[in-house]
């Protein structure tokens, strides 16, 4: 388990394909077992990001939502 | 590449299948068509698919640079390019476009969504690395050439360019 804060990513505001498509950049710099905090308040993220981790092989540590800000909490993991 | 002997075991993930790639022929130069091919490329290219957007026909104009107003070498080609203007602000909706009142009230709609425009969806895709061919034949036929189209885009090429991509990938037709 890492222990370093997760980088922090606000996409609130922003519609499909964005909230997706800037977490795949941003999860492209950092090393299997760094994390990724996404905040959105796209409602198409509920379904997507679980989807994008299914077919990346990425990880949602966890995920909850305040207040119509969706917050998805995911670990790169190593790919072989 | 190498095969997988080892599992992480994870109990809620379970690693994806050998990442297929995704092949998008865009034929169709319709705003209403670009747009969501523009969408499913850059989304394919950030799920990890390597992605292939052959543009071919109409498609073509959206690849047309904003400063080029007119292309084409005879006067066919430079009519079908005076009536249809080449750049992504300049696409048509399939319906309801009202001779450009549509494709206003679109964009005015996606701003107020904070939806990326086409435009923005062929810069991200180029930042995702998504391949964009262009079709050479129907570039040659359109009187469109390389230095028409905007910076990112591969050398035109053919069919068997684009059909050699869709080996084991998931293929569109738009």
């Amino acid at each position: 388990m890492s222990t370093k804060t997760p980088t922090v990513l606000d996409l609130k505001g922003l519609a499909c394909p964005l909230p997706i498509a800037k977490t795949a950049m941003a999860m492209k710099q950092l090393a299997a077992g760094e994390r990724v905090e996404a905040f959105t308040t796209d409602r198409g993220s509920l379904a997507d990001f679980p989807a994008w981790c299914a077919s990346t092989g990425n990880r949602i540590v966890e995920q909850d939502e305040t207040g119509g800000v969706y917050r998805f909490l995911i670990e790169k993991m190593d790919k072989r | 590449m190498t095969t997988t002997d080892v599992t992480t075991e994870t109990s809620s993930v379970t690693a994806p299948a050998q990442q297929q790639g995704l092949v998008i022929f865009a034929v169709s130069g319709d705003l209403d068509k670009i747009w969501p091919t523009l969408i499913l490329a850059s989304t394919g290219a950030a799920s990890g698919m390597p992605t292939t957007v052959f543009f071919s026909f109409w498609s073509l104009f959206a690849l047309v640079r904003e400063d080029v107003r007119r292309t084409g070498d005879n006067w066919m080609q430079k009519m079908v390019s005076m009536m249809n203007r080449g750049g992504t602000r300049h696409l048509k909706l399939s319906k309801m476009n009202f001779a450009g009142a549509g494709p206003r009230m679109m964009r005015k709609l996606a701003k107020q969504h904070k939806a990326p425009l086409p435009g923005d969806l062929l810069e991200l895709a180029r930042e995702l690395d998504v391949r964009l061919v262009p079709c050479q034949m129907t570039m040659d036929l359109l009187g469109l050439h390389k230095e028409d189209l905007i910076d990112g885009v591969e050398e035109p090429a053919g069919a068997a360019t684009a059909l050699q991509a869709t080996q084991g990938a998931t293929t569109l037709f738009i």
